[in-house]
C-alpha cells in the first residue's frame, strides 16, 4: 500500500471538489442551517423567554432523561436548565447527520463519475492499486463531511457559550461526552457509511443511480447513528465508548468488504453487472 | 532478433453475450509502430486494456515486457503510457493539475521539469494554468499525449488519439506519434482510420470481430496479397486494350464492362514487373491504340484492409481480374472514393 498514492488521489478530488461550487455551497448552508441558525435562534429564543410556561415545561420534561444526564444539566433558572439541555442533547445527533449528509452525497459520485468522465480509463492504466484508489476516494469523500462537522462543532461551541453560558454560570461546552462524540463515535458511522455508498457507487450505471441508492441506504444508517450518539451523551461514561469501538468494528470490516468491489473492469465500466 | 515487448497468444474476453476478443493473437516488436486495424467493436480497445493489465482475459495468455501484466500490472503500467479514445483528463483541473496527478501515481519526483518539457513538445505549455474543461479537443489530446510520455515509458498505447480532431490536428499528432520512435519509444495505435494508418505503421495488424485477421509490414502483406504490379489503364477505344491479355509479362487482366467508366482506370491489369510498362505502352500504341491514362498503382493500406476482410484477394488467389470480387473492389473505389483516394499518395 502506497500512502503517498493514497494521498495523490484524496488531493486530486478534493481540488476538483472545491472547484464545484455548486456543490459546496449548498453543503455549507446545510451546515450553516444544523450548526448555527438552527441553534442559535433556539437558545436566544429560550434565554430572551425567560421562565414563561412554555420555558418551564422544557425544564419539567427533562425529568425523562436518564438520571445521570440530570445531574448533569446545570442552571439555576428553568431557562438556563433548558437552555442547557437543548444545548447538550438535543443538537447532538445534528453532528452525525451533517457529516453524513455531505459525505454521502460526495462519495456517490466518485466512482461512478471517473467511469461516466471517461477518466475512470487512465485510473484504471494507472500504477495505482485499486485499494489505492478506493482508499483514496474514501477519504476525499469523508474529508468534506468530517471538516464541515469539525468546522460546525466549533462554530456551534461558541454560539452555545456565548448565550447559555452566561445562564449556567460560564464557558461550559464542549463537554467530555461531545468530545467523544466528535473524535470516537462519528468517524466510524461516517467510514461505514461510506464503504456502503462506495461500493453502490462501483456497481450503479450512473451518477443519478448512485445518488438515488445511496440517499436510501444511508437513511437507515442516519438513524441509527442519530440514536446511537443520542445514547453516547446520555449513557455513562463508558456507553459512548463502547458505541465508538461496535461502530469501528463494523466500519472495518465495510471497508474490507467494500475494498474488494472496486476493480478496474468497474473503473472501465466493462465489468458484468454494470 | 529482440523479444516482443508485447506477446498475446488465443486472448479472448467477453462481456455479458458479446465476444470483446476471440482468439486475439499480436506481437509488438521494440522501437516500432504497430497499428491495430479495425472496425468499432473489433476488439482494439480490449487488446490494449488487455496489454496493461488494466483488464484480464478470460481465455489465452499475453505477456507484457516478459511477464503477465494481470500478476505483475503495477510494474507493467509504470513502463506504459496510454492515451485512450476520450482523453480522460479531469475539467475542473487545469492542465498543470492533470499532469502533476499522473506524475505522482507513476511515482515521479521534482517532475516540474519533466512537465514542462513534455507539455512543450507537444505545444501546450501556455494552456497549462487553465482548466481542462475549456480546452478544445485538439488541446486535450495534446495534454493526454503529454501526460502519456512524462514518464518516460517503454511502450505507448494510443487508442484513436485523433478522435474529434480536424485534419490538421490529427496530422500534427500523427507526426509527434511518429517522433516518439525516433526516442526508442514502442508504440502501439489503434485505429479505424486507414488514413492514419498509411505511412505510419511499421506493422499493421488487421482485427475483426475480436481476432487478427492479418498481421505483418505493410510492404509484406501488400507483397502478399498483391503480387507483382498493378497498371490502370483507359483508352479512347477501350476494347482494344484487351490485346494485352496475352502479352509477355502480363499476370492477369480485366476491363470492366461498364465503357463509360472513369477514376481508377478502365482495365487492371497486373505485370510481374513495373519495367513492362513502357513496352506495353509502346506495343499498344504501334496497334494504334490512343490511350488516355496509363497509372502504375501501388495497393494502399486501404487496398489492403478491404481484400482482407472481404477474406480474399482477387490476384493473389488466381481469381482473376475478372472475378466478381475484383469488380467489387473496382467499383467500390470508383464510385464512392473517400479521403484516403484523395489523400493517400507514395
Amino acid at each position: 500500500m502506497n500512502w503517498g498514492r493514497i494521498w495523490t488521489v484524496t488531493r486530486t478530488d478534493l481540488k476538483q471538489l472545491i472547484q464545484a461550487k455548486d456543490f459546496w455551497i449548498p453543503m455549507l448552508i446545510l451546515g450553516g442551517i444544523f450548526f448555527l441558525f438552527v441553534p442559535t435562534i433556539l437558545l436566544l429564543s429560550i434565554t430572551a423567554i425567560g421562565d414563561v410556561q412554555a420555558v418551564a415545561q422544557i425544564s419539567q420534561a427533562l425529568e425523562v432523561l436518564p438520571q445521570q444526564a440530570q445531574d448533569a444539566v446545570r442552571g439555576d433558572t428553568d431557562a438556563g436548565r433548558a437552555s442547557y439541555a437543548l444545548a447538550v442533547y438535543l443538537f447532538a445527533p445534528v453532528a452525525v447527520v451533517v457529516p453524513l449528509t455531505i459525505s454521502t452525497a460526495v462519495g456517490a459520485s466518485t466512482i461512478v463519475g471517473e467511469r461516466e468522465r471517461g477518466t475512470g480509463e487512465f485510473l484504471a492504466h494507472s500504477p495505482a492499486a485499486v485499494k489505492e484508489i478506493y482508499l483514496g476516494k474514501l477519504l476525499a469523500s469523508l474529508i468534506p463531511g468530517y471538516a464541515t462537522t469539525l468546522l460546525g462543532f466549533g462554530i456551534y461551541s461558541l454560539v452555545v457559550n456565548l448565550i447559555v453560558g452566561p445562564e449556567v454560570g460560564g464557558w461550559f461546552f464542549p463537554t467530555q461526552e461531545w468530545w467523544v462524540l466528535m473524535l470516537w463515535v462519528v468517524p466510524p458511522f461516517l467510514a461505514l457509511t461510506l464503504s456502503i455508498v462506495l461500493r453502490l457507487s462501483a456497481r450503479v450505471k450512473s451518477t443519478a443511480a448512485a445518488q438515488q441508492a445511496s440517499g436510501l441506504v444511508t437513511l437507515p444508517l442516519i438513524l441509527v447513528a442519530y440514536s446511537q450518539s443520542t445514547g453516547a451523551l446520555f449513557g455513562a461514561g463508558a456507553a459512548s465508548i463502547w458505541i465508538g469501538a461496535v461502530a469501528w468494528v463494523i466500519a472495518i470490516a465495510g471497508l474490507n468488504r467494500g475494498m474488494r468491489v472496486v476493480t478496474r473492469a468497474r473503473l472501465l465500466g466493462v465489468a458484468d453487472g454494470i | 532478433m529482440d523479444a516482443p515487448l508485447v506477446h498475446a497468444r488465443g486472448l479472448g474476453r467477453r462481456f455479458g453475450e458479446v465476444d470483446a476478443l476471440s482468439d486475439l493473437n499480436l506481437s509488438v516488436p521494440e522501437g516500432q509502430i504497430t497499428v491495430l486495424l479495425g472496425p468499432n467493436g473489433a476488439g482494439k480497445t480490449t487488446a490494449i486494456r488487455m496489454i496493461t493489465g488494466a483488464l484480464n482475459p478470460d481465455r489465452g495468455e499475453v505477456r507484457t515486457f516478459g511477464v503477465d501484466p494481470g500478476d505483475e500490472g503495477e510494474d507493467v503500467r509504470r513502463r506504459c503510457g496510454v492515451v485512450s479514445a476520450k482523453p480522460a483528463l479531469y475539467d475542473r483541473l487545469n492542465g498543470w493539475d492533470n499532469l502533476a496527478y499522473a506524475a505522482e501515481l507513476y511515482g515521479l519526483k521534482d517532475y516540474d521539469g519533466r512537465l514542462r518539457e513534455a507539455a512543450a513538445r507537444f505545444g501546450i505549455q501556455a494552456a497549462l494554468t487553465k482548466m481542462v474543461g475549456g480546452y478544445s479537443t485538439g488541446m486535450k489530446t495534446r495534454l493526454a499525449l503529454a501526460r502519456s510520455i512524462m514518464h518516460d515509458p517503454d511502450l505507448l498505447l494510443y487508442d484513436e488519439p485523433t478522435s474529434g480532431l480536424d485534419p490538421e490536428s490529427s496530422h500534427a499528432v500523427l507526426e509527434l506519434i511518429r517522433s516518439m520512435t525516433e526516442d526508442g519509444h514502442t508504440v502501439v495505435m489503434c485505429t479505424h482510420l486507414l488514413l492514419e494508418a498509411e505511412g505510419l505503421a511499421d506493422q499493421v495488424v488487421v482485427l475483426e470481430d475480436g481476432t487478427d485477421l492479418i498481421s505483418g509490414t505493410p510492404q509484406a502483406l501488400t507483397d502478399q496479397y498483391w503480387p507483382g504490379v498493378v497498371v490502370h489503364l483507359d483508352a479512347e477505344q477501350p476494347e482494344m486494350l484487351d490485346r494485352l491479355a496475352d502479352a509477355e509479362g502480363v499476370i492477369a487482366y480485366h476491363r470492366s464492362a461498364d465503357e463509360g467508366a472513369r477514376g481508377t482506370g478502365i482495365a487492371e491489369l497486373q505485370i510481374d514487373s513495373l519495367d513492362r510498362v513502357p513496352d506495353l505502352v509502346a506495343s499498344l500504341a504501334a496497334s494504334g491504340v490512343r490511350l488516355t491514362r496509363v497509372e502504375p498503382r501501388i495497393p494502399t493500406l486501404e487496398d489492403l484492409y478491404f481484400a482482407v476482410r472481404e477474406g480474399r484477394s482477387a490476384f493473389a488467389e488466381g481469381n482473376s481480374l475478372g472475378g466478381p470480387d475484383a469488380t467489387a473492389r473496382f467499383e467500390r473505389k470508383r464510385t464512392a472514393p473517400s479521403m484516403n483516394d484523395v489523400a493517400v499518395t507514395r
